[in-house]
């Protein structure tokens, strides 16, 4: 059992279909009859729609159907939700303007949908797309976080004075002012957190499906969240009642957070397939997914760190303006708010914290979720803020965040903004990822680079990060809308293999695998006889979906629950098999015994014994090994890590080398090491698209995306990244039954301030805005008058 | 409509084709080989790399008609008789893929670096699959496959 239980590096289960091009995308689905969706996008970003004329459009080739702004509402379809709203300092809720399906009388950013053509073939709708005549009007629009709040802002929704969403804090300010007031020395920092987009490879897509014979609807979708997704879609848009409605969201390709919203383009298929009589099937093209996909961070930030003499943090201040876009998405006040409020104490024992964050409305393409989500930004702040007062207080940077590490004893630690951190080490980590990188070395091959004509640099990142949401009842205290439990069905079959079915969804997070192990490892059957069933509401009894690093630590523990219900039934049937008492049966690797005895039966033959009830003790059990469990945490969980990253900088050029990376992290009990190494390299890696490589880019007067295609976003490519060294540091968590914390988001979280850290010790100066093009940096190096002497 | 006929995966296929019609398209939407991929409309993604002629090549920047004639392979032709070829397997085991989205291109693009370069650098292999994207990776363990089922030094 060891090798393919918990620990153990298990090949992944799914691999085999995807490596072979068996891989089930909603694209590669097709639906007998389908017709196929264009939706026509708004040119402009911000225009009154003073008329759209369809006429030519609907007597081109193919056309089936045209819908305009307007329609869905005619058959009580209602606009698209924001399902996080937040209460800001006021005590007022966050503004949430009407966001119908369609376009009604006003385009608020380009990629806004005015129309959706549907037709024979994909290529028929686009061409009548062409012909759709728009009477568009534009007018000014307002583009810029940092200038949205300007008197003289263009307004985007009147709802909305002053474009202001919403003016939230978190923290003690008066408490924060003392603290400055008695600084020795006092770090202040303005930066931008760049806008990124999420930019999954798979792009996303619907099919919408009617059945007039049950008067039920089914949605093929790329969702991170089926359920939550048929809930909304019930609930909010009426076009089917949750037991009417089906959403399969099967294999996903990339999420990061983009595919857990609602978006027009599913509602608008699903709904239309009644309209039409025939499955509608939609799928972004890339330019759209630019434009229609949620975008992330895009954050103004001023703060401030006091420190003592010695160097100890008295207080930390920052005041952020977060873009929401256009409109609210899914959980778009959250995102900025309490993801991110809540993680400014770090690691470290800051007495004093007040976050206040301003969130703004432009026409832009909306904001919510991207990997991470609002926790980089926090980690950012805090760790640019220590690395420069390091600098200025001519403190070692390893040094001064040593003094200021929450102690190993000091857990559970109550921090100054809400949160209560649940186990960790952190000492231990920073100690480890120093000798990983060998930090006491690296004056010695900076000073080796220097004769290289070389700027060698090291920077630190310490991080923290805040997974599963937890429990429902905080949730629905800060605004969200929904619980934030998972549920699990453990289904064994009469056979005695076992079906499990989970509320998580996989999107590549190899869930087939680390879940199959967990229940291999408990219910002592082999890897290969479990199988792991999510992505569809027909299927599985319920879920919140995966998203925010919480499949395992919640997720996982829902299946732990079944199992234990599992194994406990499954001990009275083996007392009634073995003619004992229930309280004399042990359960350990798949059998069940009789303390003292050699009597002992196994859990397929109980299994066997509970589907076919001969020999069983049907008065006062029912047949059946199938057990449902839902579980709903008692806090986060709270991974943190250290990474490290040196980088080799090119006087000549302002090109940034990366030259070694370093992540330790503290996950909790890891599950699989393989899988879990693979999340830390991935996010890692987008964490460094962030610093160096990814900006999303508007140009100031027109709104137009300057940045919309892959020749003018610049992903990292596999020559931008070096391979990386992962280590681990365990500290259980201590309030779930898998003592697991989370790992999907870390990497993302911690890279970029490791990064920019290490590039500004390199060229010497204070900070650098993301991302760190060569320019940018060429230039800084000129400013700073760096380059070594020709 | 011209007719088109090439062989895919070597069986012979004959088709109806607008003239506009992508390579890819017809891989995915008239012989229903759906596991080449589109991830983008500028040939940047390399979601859809198939071998034509047997050098790798993105379907998505040739018209199915110019494949006239063309020997293809797509990632479900790799596999023989439910073994894995050796690319595909040295994938699986360094756990080269996540979503198993860019996979297939992937693939097939490493399968012709080995052909180029059959004892690649790490540098070497880094930049020949830069017009491959991965997001979940990181390319870390990608670039681990290919050096092992390279199986030589590397150096």
């Amino acid at each position: 059992m060891a090798e393919t239980g918990i620990g153990a590096a298990v090949r992944r289960k799914e691999d085999y279909r995807f490596l072979t091009g068996r891989g089930r995308y909603t694209d590669d689905i097709s639906r007998p009859g389908q017709v196929y969706a264009y939706f026509l996008r708004s040119p402009h970003a911000h225009a009154t729609l003073n008329g759209i004329n369809t006429d030519a459009a609907r007597n081109s080739p193919g056309v089936v159907a045209i819908y305009t702004g307007g329609d869905p509402e005619a058959d009580g379809v209602g606009g698209l939700i924001c399902g996080w709203v937040i209460t800001d300092k006021s005590g007022e809720k966050a503004k949430v303007p009407p966001r119908p399906l369609l376009a009604r009388d006003t385009v608020h950013y380009v990629g806004d949908h005015v129309a959706v053509v549907i037709a024979e073939t994909l290529a028929q709708a686009k061409d009548a797309a062409e012909l759709i005549e728009v009477d568009y009007e534009e007018l000014a629009a307002c583009i810029g976080t940092a200038k949205a709040l300007d008197p003289d802002a263009p307004l985007v929704h009147a709802e909305a004075p002053g474009n202001l969403c919403f003016d939230w804090e978190v923290g003690d300010e008066a408490a924060t002012d003392a603290a400055f007031a008695k600084a020795h020395h006092v770090t202040k920092l303005s930066l931008v957190n760049n806008r990124l987009i999420p930019n999954a490879i798979e792009p996303r897509a619907a099919i919408g499906e009617y059945d007039p014979g049950s008067d039920s609807f089914t949605l093929y979708v790329t969702s991170q969240n089926p359920h939550v997704a048929r809930i909304i879609i019930s609930a909010f848009h009426n076009v089917a009642p949750e037991h009417k409605l089906r959403v399969v969201a099967p294999d996903i390709g990339g999420a990061f957070g983009s595919k857990l919203p609602v978006y027009a383009e599913e509602v608008v298929c699903v709904w239309a397939s009644k309209k039409v009589g025939r499955p509608v099937k939609w799928t972004a093209d890339r330019s759209e997914s630019f434009l229609a996909d949620v975008h992330g961070r895009d954050h103004v930030t001023e703060a401030e760190l006091a420190l003592e003499e010695n160097g100890k943090f008295l207080g930390l201040r920052a005041h952020t303006i977060a873009n929401m876009g256009a409109y609210l998405s899914t959980i778009a006040t959250g995102t900025p708010t309490w993801l991110h409020g809540l993680l400014f104490a770090g690691q470290y024992t800051t007495p004093a914290i007040y976050v206040n964050v301003k969130g703004v409305f432009t026409h832009t393409s909306p904001v919510d979720l991207y990997r991470g989500a609002g926790r980089p930004e926090a980690t950012f702040v805090v760790e640019r803020l220590v690395e420069i007062a390091a600098r200025e207080m001519g403190i070692d940077p390893v040094e001064i965040r040593r003094r200021n590490l929450i102690p190993p004893d000091a857990f559970p630690y109550q921090t100054p903004v809400v949160v209560t951190y649940d186990s960790g080490d952190y000492a231990a980590v920073l100690d480890k990822a120093l000798e990983m990188a060998d930090y006491a070395g690296f004056e010695a091959r900076q000073q080796q680079a220097e004769r290289r004509g070389k700027l060698r640099g090291i920077g630190l990142s310490n991080y923290i990060e805040a997974c599963g949401i937890a429990p429902s009842k905080v949730a629905g205290a800060i605004g969200f809308a929904l619980g934030l439990w998972e549920s699990a069905q453990v289904r064994f079959n009469p056979t005695g293999n076992v079906t499990v079915f989970t509320g998580s969804h996989s999107q590549g997070q190899g869930h087939e695998t680390a879940f199959a192990q967990i229940v291999s490892d408990r219910l002592g059957v082999p890897i290969e006889n479990v199988e792991i069933v999510h992505g569809d509401t027909d299927r599985v009894l319920f879920g919140m979906g995966t998203y925010g690093s919480r499949s395992l630590a919640v997720g996982g523990s829902a299946i732990v629950k079944a199992m234990d219900k599992v194994i406990a039934k499954g001990k009275k049937i083996a007392a009634h098999t073995l003619e004992s008492s229930e309280g004399d049966v042990e359960f350990e690797a798949g059998t069940f015994k009789i303390a003292g005895t050699d009597k002992s039966v196994s859990i397929a033959d109980v299994a066997f014994a509970a589907y076919v009830p001969h020999n069983y003790p049907l008065e006062k059990l029912e047949p059946g090994l199938d057990e449902n469990a839902f579980y709903d945490p008692g806090n986060f969980t709270f991974p943190a890590g250290c990474h490290i990253c040196e980088v080799e900088v090119d006087p000549e050029t302002g090109v940034v080398d990366i030259v070694n990376w370093v992540a330790v992290d503290d996950f909790g009990k890891v599950i699989n090491p393989m899988i879990v190494e693979g999340q830390v390299h991935g996010g890692v890696t987008q964490g460094v698209g962030q610093a160096l490589l990814e900006g999303c880019v508007h140009d100031q007067d027109t709104g137009q995306l300057l940045t919309g295609s892959y020749m003018d976003y610049t992903m990292p490519r596999a020559d931008d990244v070096p391979s990386f060294k992962v280590g681990f540091i365990e500290t259980p968590c201590p309030h779930n039954p898998l003592g697991v914390k989370g790992c999907g988001e870390a990497g993302a979280i911690a890279a970029p301030a490791a990064l920019i850290n290490a590039i500004t010790d390199a060229i010497g100066v204070d900070h650098l805005d993301m991302p760190a093009t060569p320019e940018k940096v060429w230039r800084a190096i000129q400013q700073a008058g760096t380059a070594p002497a020709a | 409509m011209p007719t088109i006929s090439m062989t895919v995966n070597n069986k012979t296929v004959t088709g109806e084709v607008e003239a506009r019609t992508l390579l890819v398209q017809f891989i995915r939407e008239h012989l229903g080989l759906t596991g080449t991929h589109v991830g983008c409309d500028t040939s940047q993604c390399g979601a859809c790399v198939v071998h034509v002629n047997g050098r790798s090549l993105k379907s998505c920047t040739m018209l199915a008609v110019q494949a006239e004639g063309a020997e293809v392979t797509t990632i479900e032709g790799l596999a023989v008789d439910g073994e894995l070829h050796p690319m595909q397997a040295a994938f699986k085991e360094h756990h080269g893929l996540q979503c198993g989205f860019c996979t297939p291109g992937m693939v097939m693009s490493a399968i012709d670096l080995l052909k180029r370069h059959p004892d690649p650098s790490e540098e070497t292999i880094r930049a020949e699959l830069e017009g491959n994207f991965c997001r979940c990776t990181g390319y870390h363990n990608i670039v681990k496959a290919v050096k092992a089922a390279a199986g030589g030094t590397g150096s």
